[in-house]
């Protein structure tokens, strides 16, 4: 029994971070903009965790982890968004600096070696009776800070989406720019805005990988994580609660490999890797109406614009 | 505030709420403003006049703040004002319907009218609002449909309403009939009427002269980027708005084209029983027959949105028709309306260009030597302005391009010939040159379809004019009136 | 002297990325208090400090550079947003592994061939699934590539660990090609092999197809105006671009068999250190053009083989090159909007995403009407 509530737990622990980064996604990408730079923003998240954690303590850390999210999106935004180039190109060189400065930095900062640091890690808070409920207690209830913090923002990005000016404006740049500004937004400041709250997810992202997961820092270790995000927004249907089972799902899914482990099964893990990424697609591809993604996804909306 | 008594051409306010100072509006060479004048006043409904890229349209955008102006001031309640965004236009109570409709297909009639606003959000509050300004102008509109599912009149009425909601004392409606039934374009324009003798303004562009000189209190022509009149409606003649719009030379009254040299020969194009659907999926062509012979230019005549596009088309091989029978010749040329879109790419040379028809027959090779012979050629006897044919198309004019264009699709002396309004945004000497560009292929014995969104044009170029409306094609002769209510009529 | 006006304008934007890179590269190494002559000093020669090293290092790490590049070159050239050229490659490298350790090596190099035809068939095969999602069922590409990336790297741990574990089944790779099935050397000692004259060979091809061929008009009219392309020129554009999507697909899988039978001699996990991805800065440092693209292969090449060095020799890390390609693109892009001029190579991407579903919301640049 312990297995189960065991794999439970893994899964929402992977979740979390995949959470948190698919949740800035989501409204980035609401707004039109797809930030391939993920990866580059929550491994720059990563390291900002560690090398502040042992300073100013994990929970500070965490804020240190999304500020420095914040600073890659800020570059992106410049290139993407403010001098309009495209997305999918910015964003692949944002992940690549952030891949090669991390590696970089690290070694600089912990030597050559670059020898298995660990870092101050934030505990588990338990909430009392409800962290002892059998099989799911620990998974939903005796979880570090991050995991309630994503939670709390499912329902919040929900609603800023849904219930807000800002939110509304978003979603209207999302799926046609032209008529957003013609309503009296700009969309270059909407799509900055979304743009940057993905940094700071992203970064907080990497953050709780290492704070709250890892303990540690290793390069490369965002290991594809910003791309599970973005399969897990398009899996999620672009909305935060499809974007909250999603990542449960992806979450679940790397959690099996732990479950094997521990019941000596000798299945191929890669298949249940793999296996919510061909979902994914499965669902993109019948995916109707407004479950798509946004009509605007992807454009380059401020190329050759003046203003 | 005077609030004017306001019947059609009885204006007794003379506050100038809104002043468009000599403004001038550069697109890099091209200039489509210059020096520029309008004055609006409080209570009126004021009409803008002028032909297709006579600057209207540009005006319009920099008085909502779309645009900004090269030179030139805006005044507001005679306060000079800078308007950097729509934004700024509307906190000074500037709402525009623009042409092409700025809705979020993806999104509800609510959150289509709460987009932008500053009041606080509140969906159910906002759509409280739309009911109310629905029922007090009469404009209906479902405040939870989903606008994607919106027919265009509604639309429209939903642009107007979130115009409304935000205060606009001031309301700018671009070509607001040219999509609309009679009954509902007759709606629109008492609705305006209403709104003006309630102390507001109306700015409006439209085209048809009886329609403006029944409603306008005032007008402002414009030709060429410059003010050339400004008039009490019930001061000016519909001969003299057409005077003033196309230059002294002009006239609505233009010769009709000498009868065809050639007598029409054999039918070349022919559609039988033919329906059609637009990029929607909606059934715009329900059933069309027609037939258009060799040495002949057929017009086609209609109100926005009607299923020319499609028919047109259809007609160029463009379009499988989801029924009937159609008989094409084995080369179609086709001038479509949007030129950067449809007809060229805009960052290829112009040899490139040449190439592009035909392309999906070429087998092998590019034959390069031979094209670009025959585009020096093409520049030649077209007189299409170009260093060589080796520079982009995007760096010629847009009359350039047009000529360029009509000469591509006419080289290989196509059986057919199908053009969509083939002169919009052109100069008078450009307009005159594809018109007779036009003449000569029919008179070389192509089957030549015109359409324009101009009927003065249609009927110009015509030998017969077809009328397309209410899903079919229907043949009432050439007489002005006649083809207009024909247009109109059946488009309920 | 026009000509070679022209040639200078076309090498100024990639001369200038490149020096900026190398300014930030080393402004990042004095910060860092690495010394910069030393670290400089060990990546020019680790990358053409001498021609074994120009052979071994900088050509054999530039080849499967170069046939991603030309990959993503053509993709983007068609208007898809290829960036899957890393799965794709992947894909290439398992079939060829395949093919390889199953034949005889009595096949010699008729069995080379073979392998190379498979690793060329999986990429096409892998890039085709994109390519359908996104005609059939209008799937950004991007986030399709995406997936696909994954999942092929998910599949090559499965098959190193199963059915393609080489015999002890002791590690997670395959086993070693037969040396009668590897790519000849083409130059006695060094390891460069004859898949350089493969790439170059295949970016002379592709410049010839796109510019003199019939099919080469049509991808790059495809790209730059679709929809001026089917109705001006009548092109099947929905064929053309998932051709496009899957000759694309195909030349990274090329790239893949190339470097399991001319370098590692064997399928593991992390058999590309993300070539897929700097690609993207090969052919954008190429502006698409597939002959420049082998000297920006080079370029990446040689800073991948000093990097190397570097680290060997100035212990500086060779993240540093992955930050000096990010500088690359992130220039170029930048010095797209300093430029700021029409009709620059940016356009060939405004026909990049699918059709919309609002089509004329976003009205074309200064059009008055």
């Amino acid at each position: 029994m312990s297995t189960v509530a065991d794999f439970l737990d893994a899964s929402v622990r992977s979740a979390t971070p995949l959470l948190l980064a698919a949740l800035g996604e989501t409204v980035s990408e609401r707004s039109g903009v797809i930030n391939v730079g993920l990866e580059g923003t929550i491994i720059v998240g990563c390291l900002a965790g560690l090398a502040t954690a042992t300073i100013v303590g994990p929970t500070a850390a965490l804020a240190a982890a999304a500020v420095a999210g914040l600073i890659f999106a800020i570059i992106f935004a410049i290139i993407a968004i403010w001098i309009g180039a495209d997305q999918i190109i910015a964003g692949t060189a944002i992940t690549m600096l952030g891949l090669g400065l991390t590696g970089t930095l690290y070694r600089v900062l912990y030597g050559d070696a670059g020898a298995a640091l660990s870092s101050p890690t934030l505990a588990p808070i338990g909430i009392p009776m409800l962290q002892d409920v059998p099989l799911v207690g620990r998974a939903l209830f005796r979880q570090p800070l991050p995991t309630y913090l994503a939670v709390a923002l499912v329902p919040s990005v929900w609603w800023w989406l849904n219930r807000t000016h800002s939110g509304l404006a978003m979603r209207a740049t999302g799926e046609n720019p032209a008529a957003a500004r013609s309503s009296g937004i700009s969309p270059r400041r909407v799509q900055t805005i979304a743009s940057l709250f993905g940094g700071l997810c992203g970064g907080l992202a990497g953050g709780t990988l290492v704070l709250a997961q890892v303990g540690t820092f290793a390069e490369g270790m965002s290991a594809g994580r910003g791309f599970i995000a973005i399969a897990i927004v398009a899996l999620g249907r672009w909305s935060p609660l499809g974007a909250a089972m999603a990542a449960l799902f992806f979450g679940m899914a790397s959690a099996l490999q732990f479950l094997f482990q521990a019941l000596d099964l000798k299945l191929p893990y890669q298949i249940f890797l793999a296996f919510p990424y061909l979902l994914t697609l499965v669902a993109l591809a019948f995916a109707k109406g407004r479950y798509r993604a946004p009509a605007a996804l992807g454009a380059r909306v401020h190329a050759g614009d003046i203003s | 505030m005077v609030i004017p008594s306001g019947t059609n051409g009885a204006v007794t306010s003379t506050a100038p709420c809104l002043a468009l100072n000599s403004i001038s509006r550069h697109f890099g060479t091209v200039t489509a403003l210059d020096g520029a004048c309008l004055t609006a006043l409080t209570g009126e409904v004021h009409a803008i006049l002028g032909e297709n890229g006579a600057g209207k349209s540009t005006l319009m955008k920099i008085a909502y703040g779309l645009d900004q102006p090269s030179a030139g001031t805006i005044e507001f309640h005679g306060t000079r004002t800078v308007l950097r965004s729509p934004r700024d236009a509307m906190a000074h109570g500037i709402g525009m319907v623009q042409q092409h409709f700025a809705l979020v297909d993806a999104l509800t009639v609510v959150e289509n009218v709460a987009l932008g606003s500053i009041d606080q959000f509140d969906l159910g509050a906002t759509a409280a609002t739309v009911r109310r300004l629905s029922s007090e102008s009469g404009l209906g509109l479902d405040p939870d449909a989903r606008v994607g599912t919106l027919a265009v009149g509604a639309r429209q009425r939903l642009e107007i309403i979130k115009a409304l909601s935000r205060n606009a004392k001031i309301l700018i409606l671009d070509e607001p009939t040219a999509v609309l039934s009679p009954s509902e374009a007759k709606d629109l324009l008492d609705w305006t009427r209403r709104f003006a003798d309630a102390g507001g303004t109306v700015l409006l562009i439209a085209h048809k002269l009886r329609e403006i000189l029944r409603i306008a209190d005032r007008v402002t022509v414009l030709r060429r980027g410059k003010t050339v009149l400004v008039s009490r409606a019930s001061d000016v003649t519909e001969q003299a708005l057409a005077d003033a719009m196309l230059g002294a030379t002009g006239s609505i009254q233009a010769p009709r084209t000498k009868a065809s040299p050639v007598s029409p020969g054999q039918a070349t194009l022919s559609l039988v029983n033919v329906a059609a659907r637009d990029d929607f999926g909606v059934a715009r062509i329900k059933n069309a027959t027609l037939e258009v012979k060799s040495g002949e230019i057929v017009g086609i005549a209609a109100i926005e949105g009607a299923g020319q596009r499609e028919l047109l088309r259809v007609l160029a091989g463009r379009l499988a028709p989801t029924h009937g029978t159609v008989t094409l010749p084995a080369t179609v040329g086709f001038v479509p309306e949007d030129r950067h879109r449809d007809a060229i790419v805009l960052d290829a040379t112009l040899t490139e260009n040449t190439a592009l028809r035909g392309a999906a027959k070429q087998r092998g090779l590019m034959p390069w030597k031979t094209l670009e012979r025959d585009t020096a050629a093409l520049l030649r006897t077209r007189d299409v302005r170009a260093s060589n044919e080796h520079v982009a198309i995007r760096t010629l004019s847009g009359g350039n391009q047009q000529k360029f264009v009509v000469g591509r699709e006419l080289a290989d002396a196509p059986a057919a010939l199908v053009v969509e309004n083939p002169t919009r945004g052109l100069d008078i000497r450009a307009t005159a040159d594809v018109h007779a560009a036009l003449r000569a292929a029919r008179d070389a014995g192509t089957a030549v379809v015109v359409y324009s969104s101009d009927l003065d044009e249609v009927l110009l170029l015509a030998d017969r004019v077809l009328v397309v409306a209410g899903g079919t094609v229907r043949d009432v002769g050439s007489d002005r009136e006649t083809v207009g209510l024909a247009m109109l009529d059946a488009s309920r | 002297m026009q000509t070679v006006a022209r040639l200078l304008r076309m090498l100024l934007e990639p001369i200038l990325a490149i020096s900026l890179s190398l300014i930030a590269v080393t402004l990042l190494l004095a910060v860092s208090g690495y010394s910069v002559t030393a670290a400089l000093s060990a990546l020019w020669h680790g990358a053409f400090g001498s021609w074994s090293v120009i052979a071994s290092g900088t050509l054999v790490r530039a080849t499967p550079l170069l046939f991603a590049g030309l990959a993503v070159a053509v993709a983007f050239r068609a208007g898809i947003l290829n960036i899957g050229a890393e799965g794709q490659l992947l894909a290439g490298a398992a079939a060829a592994t395949a093919v390889s350790v199953t034949i005889s090596p009595a096949f010699g190099i008729a069995g080379t061939c073979l392998a190379l035809l498979a690793g060329i068939a999986a990429g096409g095969m892998w890039a085709g699934i994109a390519a359908v999602l996104r005609q059939q069922f209008g799937v950004l590409e991007v986030i399709s590539t995406i997936m696909l990336n994954v999942i092929m790297l998910h599949l090559t741990g499965l098959l190193v660990r199963g059915p393609l574990q080489e015999s002890t089944a002791t590690f997670p790779q395959s086993a070693l090609i037969d040396e009668a099935l590897r790519l000849p050397r083409i130059f006695p000692g060094t390891r460069l092999h004859a898949g350089v004259v493969l790439g170059f060979l295949s970016a002379a091809i592709l410049a010839w197809f796109l510019r003199s061929t019939a099919g080469g008009f049509r991808l790059r009219m495809t790209g730059a105006n679709p929809r001026a392309a089917a109705s001006a020129g009548g092109i099947d554009v929905a064929r053309v671009a998932t051709s496009a999507f899957i000759v694309s697909g195909a030349i990274a899988g090329l790239g893949g068999a190339v470097e399991v039978t001319g370098v590692t001699y064997a399928l593991y996990e992390n058999l590309s250190p993300g070539y897929g991805y700097t690609a993207i800065a090969v052919a954008l440092l190429a502006r698409l053009n597939p002959v420049a693209a082998i000297g920006s292969a080079v370029v990446f090449g040689a800073l991948e083989a000093g990097a190397a060095a570097m680290q060997r020799d100035a212990q500086v890390p060779a993240g540093m090159v992955s930050v000096a390609e990010a500088c690359v693109i992130l220039v170029l892009l930048a010095t797209e909007w300093i430029g700021a001029r029409a009709g620059g190579w940016s356009t060939l991407f405004r026909g990049g995403t699918p059709p919309t579903k609002n089509p004329g919301d976003l009205p074309a640049t200064g059009d008055l009407a």
